[in-house]
């Protein structure tokens, strides 16, 4: 059976994520900001009242941090029981691919080895493929 | 209770069942042991039980039949036919009684004297129903109930939650948009839908305590036996109500905490009169319904925490270090006993004191949005209380800013809410700042600096909370402002921001914005506040202590039904009720209610209420127990007064500034002095005066505690005699010569006997205390 992916735009890199980790995609209005929280939690959000973690995408690569003001566009992933919103560039697409991803042997650049899990076809392109409980994660999680 | 008599009854009909073979078939052949062994143990074990009920006549009927049983079984009488007719007759009673008891029915209005007799043989037994009565007919419906796993109804009650959840979502959005009468009077009718919703789903998933009590008896007695100590158990408030989910999650906690208390607070009976107590140690469990809290409280006699020992086990743990130990205040070092990897145990028993048990009980209890507390002196014992809120997924908060953003604080945690700069005093000492509030200081920390964030208000405009975590000593929080009180579905937040340690779960604000709800110990932790992290605070918080043992009384605010604001000590109110007006009656010369089968004095209203509610305080002086009547809860505040007496003693001790506002203080010793019903003599006023026909066993073992607790004194009845109330019985014409200014007449049998017949069946209480409430009423008046 063929997997469906989730193309999304993630800092700047088209990269792919398993559709069936993500719930859906939702435009959020607004962030409550989590003073002290761990670097990565942009803040809370509500989606049909149940409260989002939102996941700042950018700063989980440690590669800066997403703007927080108007707009955003995120990704609803269900991890560990709790709901997040894992924030993005754009989403791009659902592609369904036939072949299992490959693995990658060599690095992809820095906060991306610890997030992707290999590499897919999609239509004519080969994509990274990242976990995106990893990305919830953080970068803390590493060193734990 | 009702749940045990549900239990019971259920059994009582099952064996009922299981017995219709053996009754048949001894009655063939009344000769067979063990048909016969088979309903004697029936008849025993039914009576047994109702020893523990009020179920008098269930139980007379069942020691009737085993007393002939037992005659049977010893061989003084032969099982002949009248005999098992007799037997059976009352099986087939206690059969309709059980069935009248499950189905909530009037009681099966026959004689069960005549059974008896019949039963006993010597008089000829009048005819007895020649049917076989059967199983009570079909035709009765019962109340309806079925069976529902806990399951469902936590289904249900999130499905709720996140109904009113959607329901506020909603609300918000119909705000946003252009009015609609329609569509507006359509979602405020689902709106009280949903929230009739609620406290039905609610009150499914509330549940008496006593269901967690019951086991605690023979817990106590296996315990003590097993490590040889004599244990007396007292246990209080079982009919306090709570969520199930929140008795299931006390359940261990509870059952710890009591297995320490045996294990090591109660000394062995030798050391215990060395110590001059007595031999049997004391254990007390009670609840209590506090607002929106159920406190329950654990107190032994035994040899206490020794404070200091506890903290050369923490330093020998390494847990804490020891410049810090030296610092600690007494509250503190007893709150190490809930430090994780500490035993207080010298040695390790088959009981407890493997040095796992405190830490995980109050995780346990903070997980549910509860707190425990410690308090215990050496040698004398140690009093733990557990604060639990009533529901787990609603918890009462108040919500403050700080920063621009909203947060909400468990209320359970505040203690008192100050402005700054008002009563308050604020000294910077070094790089932290105190709290100096009437004479007691507290370190501050202001929830901006915790966030990071920039405060938005002024120091001098701040609001200052003043929050009591579990096991630490009070702080004072400084926020920007506070706005309101309300009650929140609260929700785990995800890891990563709870990784903040500030943090103890998120919910949804009306308007349907996240808002994140605060950890008062976490917040403690991260000011750096535990176990003198910092030198100038445990200093001072140990001065706090002393000074709060000395000159503060922890005082609970009201607002009285004439909208006076008033304040009782907390250590009086025993617990808080809503009575109905029904309930409330002048007798016996007094304003009286009865709640949950007991008949207090009311204090605080001048007249029963014509109808609704009564908001009441249960006060209590360790004896005795009276009702005062209110108008609202204000606050539970801790306080050093500075009470201006009142002229004249009586129901106000006196008035004190309470925040600038005049609060007038309830003397509780007037008030017992006033409305307690007097134990043993006449507390100023005289008791009516009941006379009883001497001679009667049931008058004097059954009807004359019933008389006595409505505040009677009881005489014999007999030429000369003056009474209040005459107590005379449809057998017993010998009142003559008795003046009474009522005669109130007692029938044993439950049907009237003619038109004119105002007696009351022996065993309508109801009736029986309602007419000798009466009587005491007039009583009272004539007197006054």
């Amino acid at each position: 059976m063929p997997d469906l992916l989730l193309i999304i735009r993630l800092a700047g890199r088209r990269v792919a994520l398993p559709a069936s980790e993500v719930e859906g995609v939702v435009e959020l209005d607004g962030i409550t900001p989590t003073p002290r929280a761990a670097v990565h939690v942009a803040g809370l959000s509500a989606l049909r009242s149940r409260v989002l973690t939102v996941i700042d995408g950018l700063a989980a690569l440690e590669l800066g941090r997403s703007p927080a003001e108007g707009l955003l566009e995120a990704i609803v992933v269900p991890s560990g029981g709790h709901t997040y919103a894992l924030l993005v560039d754009s989403v791009e697409d659902v592609v369904e691919t036939a072949r299992p991803p490959v693995p990658i042997r060599a690095p992809v650049g820095p906060g991306w080895d610890r997030i992707a899990i290999g590499m897919v076809e999609a239509e004519d392109d080969l994509l990274l493929l990242v976990d995106p409980h990893l990305i919830i994660a953080g970068p803390a999680a590493q060193a734990a | 209770m009702d749940e045990l008599i549900n239990d019971f009854l259920a059994e009582t009909r099952d064996m009922l069942q299981a017995l219709s073979g053996a009754i048949v078939a001894w009655e063939t052949e009344p000769g067979d042991r063990a048909r016969l062994d088979e309903i004697f143990r029936f008849v025993h074990t039914v009576k047994g039980n109702c020893g523990f009920f009020d179920l008098p006549r269930l139980q007379q009927l069942s020691h009737a039949a085993e007393d002939v049983l037992a005659d049977v079984r010893s061989g003084r009488r032969i099982a002949d036919a009248a005999l098992v007719s007799a037997v059976l007759a009352v099986i087939d009673r206690i059969g309709e009684l059980v069935h009248a008891l499950e189905t909530g029915e009037a009681l099966g209005s026959e004689d069960d004297e005549q059974l008896i007799v019949a039963l006993s043989g010597r008089a000829a037994a009048p005819a007895l129903e020649a049917e076989p009565p059967g199983p009570a007919s079909e035709i009765k419906k019962g109340m309806r109930s079925i069976r529902l796993s806990v399951d469902l109804l936590d289904r249900m009650m999130s499905g709720v939650s996140d109904a009113v959840l959607a329901r506020n979502e909603l609300a918000r959005r119909l705000r946003d948009t252009q009015r609609d009468l329609a569509v507006e009077a359509a979602f405020e009718r689902l709106s009280g839908c949903i929230g009739e919703i609620r406290d039905a789903i609610t009150r499914t998933r509330m549940q008496r305590i006593d269901s967690l009590f019951t086991a605690l008896p023979r817990m106590v007695r296996d315990l003590s036996a097993e490590l040889g100590k004599q244990v007396r158990l007292q246990v209080d408030g079982g009919d306090v109500e709570l969520d199930r989910e929140m008795i299931e999650m006390i359940r261990d906690p509870l059952t710890h905490i009591i297995r320490n208390s045996i294990d090591h607070g109660i000394e062995p009976a030798d050391q215990r009169a060395k110590a001059g107590k007595e031999p049997s140690g004391y254990l007390r469990v009670s609840a209590r319904q506090a607002g929106n809290q159920i406190l329950i409280e654990v107190v032994d006699d035994g040899r206490g925490i020794d404070g200091d020992a506890l903290v050369r086990k923490a330093l020998s743990a390494g847990i804490i270090a020891p410049d810090k130990a030296e610092k600690l205040s007494q509250q503190q070092k007893l709150g190490l006993v809930f430090a994780p990897g500490l035993s207080t145990a010298g040695e390790v028993t088959a009981i407890s004191g493997r040095g796992v048990g405190m830490d995980v009980v109050r995780a346990n209890i903070e997980r549910i949005g509860g707190l425990v507390d410690i308090d215990s002196r050496r040698g004398e014992g140690v009093r733990l209380c557990i604060r639990v809120p009533l529901t787990l997924t609603i918890i009462p908060a108040l919500t403050v800013s700080a920063g621009g953003q909203i947060f909400a604080i468990p209320r359970s945690a505040i203690e008192e809410i100050l402005r700054a700069g008002r009563t308050t005093q604020l000294d910077r000492i070094g790089q932290s700042t105190v709290a100096t509030v009437r004479g007691r200081r507290v370190p501050l920390v202001a929830l901006a600096d915790l966030l990071e964030v920039e405060a938005l208000a002024a120091d001098s405009d701040k609001k200052i909370v003043m929050l009591k975590p579990a096991g630490g000593d009070v702080y004072a929080l400084a926020v920007d402002a506070v706005h309101d009180h309300e009650e929140l579905v609260v929700k785990p937040a995800a890891p990563a921001v709870m990784a903040a340690g500030l943090y103890a779960g998120t919910t949804l604000a009306d308007d349907g914005r996240p808002i994140l709800l605060l950890d008062p110990s976490g917040m403690a932790n991260q000011a750096g506040f535990r176990f003198g992290e910092q030198e100038t605070e445990s200093r001072l918080a140990a001065t706090a202590d002393a000074q709060k043992g000395a000159d503060e009384t922890a005082l609970l605010l009201f607002r009285s039904l004439d909208g006076a604001l008033r304040a009782v000590p907390v250590p009086v109110v025993e617990r808080i009720e809503d009575v109905a007006s029904e309930t409330i009656r002048f007798s016996a010369g007094k304003l009286r209610v009865s709640v949950g089968g007991h008949l207090l004095p009311l204090a605080g209203c001048a007249a029963p209420p014509s109808e609704g509610k009564l908001r009441i305080l249960r006060l209590t002086d360790g004896v005795t127990e009276i009702a005062y009547g209110f108008g609202d809860v204000v606050d539970i505040r801790s306080l050093a007064l500075d009470l201006k007496p009142a002229p004249s003693p009586g129901e106000v001790a006196g008035v004190a500034l309470i925040d600038e506002d005049q609060v007038e203080l309830i003397d509780p010793y007037w008030l017992f002095a006033a409305y307690a019903d007097s134990l043993a003599d006449g507390g100023g006023e005289t008791p009516p005066v009941c006379a009883l026909p001497s001679g009667d066993p049931w008058m004097d073992h059954m009807l004359r505690p019933l008389i006595e607790s409505l505040g009677y004194r009881v005489v014999a009845a007999g030429a000369g005699v003056a009474a209040d109330i005459l107590i005379a019985s449809d057998d017993n014409e010998a009142e003559a010569g008795v003046s009474a200014a009522e005669v109130l007449r007692i029938r044993s049998r439950p049907e009237l006997s003619g038109e004119n017949d105002n007696s009351i069946y022996r065993y309508d209480r109801a009736a029986l205390v309602d007419a000798l409430s009466r009587g005491a009423s007039k009583a009272g008046k004539t007197d006054a």
